[in-house]
């Protein structure tokens, strides 16, 4: 069973939802970023996604923007992360998420970055701006079936379109809690309940919100209408805030900690 | 694929591609509101009484048909060649941005959108999409990067006089690739009710083919200007590319005729320094801003500076289709330095008392170059894009250095 599914099945039988936590590789330089990723898995973290930096990262707001440009400034290119990804996967048993803008993946060559990220223990991948209608020049190229490709459904998805991206998503699938960039406010609990259950109508893989979520009491709401939640921007600011503390691996442990403790909570 | 088998007007497929290049690259956020604008502009454009109401705007607000000008005395300085100018300088708010603005503008009004936004780099496309707001009675509101907003400050305050709010983009490189950026973060946070006007034919289908459509008039009407003034068709079309729209809408009704075509990038400092906007000449095939085309990036997919004297072609990227027109060598791409571009504008100054736009001034210094190894009976046709008001600061600027140096 691949490695994503598997846990998603564990947490299952626990009756726990899925934390999953973003951090992008390389900030603030390679070196942290493994510390970090690795406290936090160690910390509980159910899946971690890795982000690519990206020059000109449209989908992502002002927090993310600035990591991304700390990364870059540090030189990571793809070949890193993917080398990054390895390292961590030595410590670690946790599903590991690449997620990138397309060009990265483009330059790298289609088929060497399947080949590279699958023998990085790599698990899925994930293409911001990447959608259905032209993601075949890119899944042709995969050998196998390995890898998952978890696809993005926004607030503003019809429904006929929602079954048209789950019937080609595995892993899990990225519901986008509110439209808007990374790290807005306004989260809609019962908006996203509703959108949530549109898509488990139509799928069996199970769902994860993202954009928005910065407390564990978002954690604990959002955990009750979904499969998991996805935190990005929070790990960011405290990244950002305490960029030169030894002890950042530490505070981010305690971050998971606290919002892995929302992920157990009963459902109403 | 050769180019006598390829129906231009067929381009791109009903997927927005132009062979391998457009597409939609784009978060599933927009994608629902570029499935929605592709249905409106296929069905909307089509209306008789769409088109009519378009015609009626270009002729009475606009003021078209713009002119083709015989322009003798830069002729003769150049010495070869006749080139004639096509004047989208006279287009109502001084450039050819505005057929796209008013096109679609009033498919955002027929859509029953009452918001706009877009991104501008020289100021131009922001103008005219602020004109257009004003006109439709609109809110408007105008993504520019910081440093575009120093150099073209006029342009900023015409803006602001039109009722449009200009926001500063300080992210990247703070120029016009930022700022659409930002015009794109902004629009997934008001995807219901806004309308984003892309301003060159670039951005994910259907805004390339959308914008080339409203831009095809320029060469439309030259083709029969042509043919009333000399006779025939030119022989050379000569246009400018940032982004690329202006050369769209003057090459796109000639493709199928016997006529040359040059489009001129920004060779800014000079291609081997490094500092340009050559996207075509010196790219590689990327995805950037929703479509797949040719970009300034390094080896790892990072989109890299561009640099370029005028604002309007300071852009690493390149419309899908001057991509394809480029690889099936339909079109032929040079690029003309900062310098070339200066030295031309004042020309075109002296000789006809004509001030054009320094995006405009690569398409003449082009052109004066190419008609000296041209006979006097060969016809080049330029598309004088844009009036040069706006630069008259960074031409002041730069032109006192240049002096010394000489």
């Amino acid at each position: 069973m691949k490695r994503i599914e598997k846990k998603f099945k564990e947490l299952s039988e626990l009756n726990e939802k899925a934390l999953v936590g973003f951090v992008t590789a390389g900030d603030p330089d390679l070196g942290r970023s493994l510390a970090i990723a690795t406290a936090m898995c160690r910390a509980g973290l159910d899946v971690l996604e890795l982000g690519v930096p990206f020059s000109d990262p449209t989908a992502d707001g002002p927090v993310i923007q600035r990591a991304s440009s700390r990364s870059l400034a540090a030189g990571t290119t793809l070949g890193d992360v993917i080398e990054l990804a390895a390292r961590i996967r030595r410590q670690s048993d946790a599903p590991i998420i690449l997620f990138s803008y397309y060009n990265p993946i483009f330059q790298y060559g289609l088929e060497a970055f399947y080949r590279d990220a699958l023998a990085a223990g790599a698990d899925g991948l994930l293409v911001v701006d990447l959608p259905p209608e032209e993601s075949d020049e890119m899944t042709a190229l995969w050998r196998g079936a390995d890898f998952d490709l978890i696809r993005l459904v926004a607030p503003t998805t019809p429904a006929a379109r929602m079954a048209r991206i789950a019937s080609s998503a595995s892993g899990f699938l990225y519901l986008v809690s509110m439209t808007g960039v990374t790290g807005s406010d306004g989260l809609d609990v019962p908006a996203i309940a509703r959108q949530a259950d549109r898509l488990r109508a139509v799928s069996d893989i199970p769902v994860c919100v993202g954009f928005g979520i910065s407390t564990p009491d978002d954690v604990a709401a959002v955990s009750a209408v979904a499969d998991g939640v996805v935190i990005g921007s929070a790990f960011e600011r405290m990244i950002e805030e305490n960029i030169d503390s030894p002890d950042l691996p530490a505070m981010l442990a305690e971050m998971v900690h606290g919002y892995k403790a929302a992920t157990q909570a009963k459902r109403p | 694929m050769t180019t006598e088998s390829i129906d231009y007007g067929r381009l791109p497929d009903a997927a927005g591609h132009f062979g391998p290049f457009g597409g939609r690259y784009v978060a599933e956020i927009l994608m629902p509101a570029i499935l929605e604008l592709e249905a409106a502009w296929t069905d909307i454009t089509a209306k008789s009484a769409f088109q009519q109401e378009l015609q009626s705007l270009l002729q009475a607000y606009a003021g078209r048909p713009t002119p083709v000008y015989p322009a003798r005395r830069l002729s003769e300085q150049a010495g070869g060649a006749a080139i004639y100018l096509k004047r989208e300088d006279l287009a109502h708010t001084g450039a050819h941005k505005i057929n796209n603005t008013l096109g679609q503008g009033l498919l955002a009004r027929w859509m029953g959108k009452q918001k706009l936004i877009a991104e501008t780099g020289a100021g131009q496309h922001g103008v005219a999409t602020a004109t257009t707001a004003a006109l439709f009675g609109m809110q408007c509101r105008i993504f520019m990067g910081r440093e575009d907003i120093r150099r073209q400050a006029p342009n900023v305050r015409r803006m602001e006089l039109l009722g449009a709010e200009v926001v500063p983009v300080d992210s990247g490189t703070a120029t016009l690739k930022d700022a659409m950026n930002e015009a794109m973060r902004y629009w997934v946070t008001a995807v219901q009710d806004t309308f984003y006007v892309i301003g060159s034919v670039a951005g994910p289908h259907p805004y390339p083919a959308m914008v080339r459509d409203f831009q095809r008039v320029i060469g439309e009407e030259a083709r029969r200007q042509m043919t009333t003034m000399a006779g025939r068709l030119p022989d050379l079309l000569v246009a400018c590319v940032g982004g690329g729209s202006n050369a769209m809408g003057l090459f796109h009704a000639f493709l199928e005729d016997d006529v040359a075509m040059v489009g001129v990038e920004a060779a800014g400092c000079g291609i081997d320094s490094g500092k340009h906007a050559a996207t075509l000449t010196t790219g590689t095939v990327g995805v950037l801003h929703g479509a797949k085309s040719y970009l300034l990036q390094d080896e790892g997919g990072q989109v890299t500076e561009a640099h370029s004297i005028s604002a309007g072609l300071d852009y690493p990227g390149v419309g899908p289709e001057h991509a394809l027109l480029k690889d099936l060598h339909r079109v032929r791409y040079a690029a003309v330095t900062d310098d070339q571009a200066l030295a031309a504008f004042q020309a075109l100054c002296r000789a006809e008392g004509i001030i054009p736009a320094l995006e405009s001034a690569h398409a003449v210094a082009f052109a004066m170059a190419e008609a000296r190894r041209r006979p006097a009976d060969d016809i080049i046709l330029v598309n004088l894009s844009g009036r040069g008001d706006k630069d008259l600061g960074i031409v002041f600027d730069a032109l006192p250095k240049k002096e010394t140096r000489t």
